[in-house]
């Protein structure tokens, strides 16, 4: 099923990730008010909860070139040692800036 | 009747001070949103269009993923398929906000998710877990990231010439460093290292084996897999459960 883009289409389209999209961010509390909030549950948000940061970084890092790479590590060793999110992050990007810039490619 | 059912008030000077605490990375996120709206225009929407959708759908890599698939057709199945997937991590998202959520009344409860998305969860997520109640974030750094989001790509559509190449400038990355810098500003249990080291290795594995776009989901589930078999004994979060707010109403 294919849907031409056309101005009513594209229109039409949007409409369809809005919706798909709104599904998504509602989604997941509407199902958790089904749900009774016991310690165990409570205990599988909160470590649920931390993974999904890990769970987005981790295939960044390795599916990244060298420079994504620089980033992530600088900003992890920042942050662990400063505990000041802002200069780490800052840091992470001005590196990855200038590993591209100096041209490394490849891992 | 209703305050003792939904204890959770939400504090307009806080929501201001979440707005432009927010204000830095949406910065960045105008960056972004200019990318977009070059890509989009590249593909033939139109101006208004791009803007349009970004408003409405305000799901970044899954807009990216959708005007890839641009052309003079467009098949529908797929099209939702690929921005469902990507856009899946805001169910878990969602669910881990749901013991703050469920203090506020239905309406501004929904009214808060249109705006959820990873920078404002992640700092939400993160106080949560250290035993503050911020949904002010939700409300004020998502609207300041929604604003960045439209203007960047009004941006991008009429002058996108002026960012060719963001990536050279290290800004492809700036989601990614925030991500991870809240994520190691959380507490570091033995718990969650091992949760980690599970969320890790399997996401991992389902970027290389698994469709496309499912590696969040399943990392993040397993992750929470270990919570859920390994309950650990906090005696200083056990007063958490949002009693101070119930008492002082």
């Amino acid at each position: 099923m294919t849907v031409e883009t056309t101005t009513a289409g594209i229109l039409a389209l949007i409409a369809v990730m809005t919706l798909v999209t709104l599904v998504t961010r509602f989604g997941g509390a509407f199902l958790m008010s089904f749900v009774t909030i016991n310690p165990r549950i409570e205990s599988f948000i909160n470590t649920m909860a931390s993974s999904v940061l890990i769970a987005i970084i981790v295939p960044m890092a390795f599916s990244g070139d060298a420079g994504s790479l620089a980033a992530l590590v600088v900003t992890a060793v920042i942050m662990l040692a400063t505990k000041k999110p802002l200069p780490a992050i800052a840091a992470g990007i001005a590196v990855a800036g200038l590993v591209r810039y100096a041209g490394v490619t490849g891992l | 009747m209703n305050a003792s059912t939904y204890p959770y008030r939400l504090q307009p000077d806080k929501v201001r001070v979440e707005f432009f605490r927010l204000l830095p990375i949406s910065l960045f996120v105008v960056a972004f949103g200019a990318a977009f709206g070059l890509a989009a225009t590249q593909k033939g929407l139109e101006p208004l269009q791009a803007i349009l959708m970004s408003a409405t759908v305000f799901a970044g890599a899954s807009q990216f993923a959708a005007v890839d698939m641009w052309g003079s057709e467009v098949s529908l199945i797929p099209l939702i398929a690929v921005v469902f997937a990507i856009n899946s991590r805001h169910l878990l998202m969602g669910a881990s906000l749901y013991p703050m959520l469920r203090d506020l009344p239905p309406g501004r409860r929904y009214g808060l998710l249109l705006l959820l998305t990873d920078a404002n969860w992640a700092v939400s997520a993160q106080e949560y877990q250290s035993g503050r109640r911020n949904l002010e974030v939700i409300l004020g750094g998502g609207l300041v990231l929604w604003l960045a989001w439209i203007v960047g790509t009004w941006l991008g559509v009429y002058f996108g010439g002026l960012l060719q190449d963001p990536k050279s400038l290290g800004l492809d990355m700036v989601l990614g460093c925030f991500l991870l810098a809240m994520a190691l500003g959380g507490s570091k249990s033995p718990r969650t290292l091992v949760a980690w080291t599970v969320a890790a290795v399997s996401s991992l594995a389902a970027w290389k084996w698994l469709p496309p776009n499912t590696h969040v989901v399943v990392g993040a589930l397993a992750g929470g897999a270990i919570g859920f078999f390994w309950l650990e004994k906090k005696p200083d979060s056990e007063n958490e459960d949002g009693g101070e707010e119930v008492g002082s109403t």
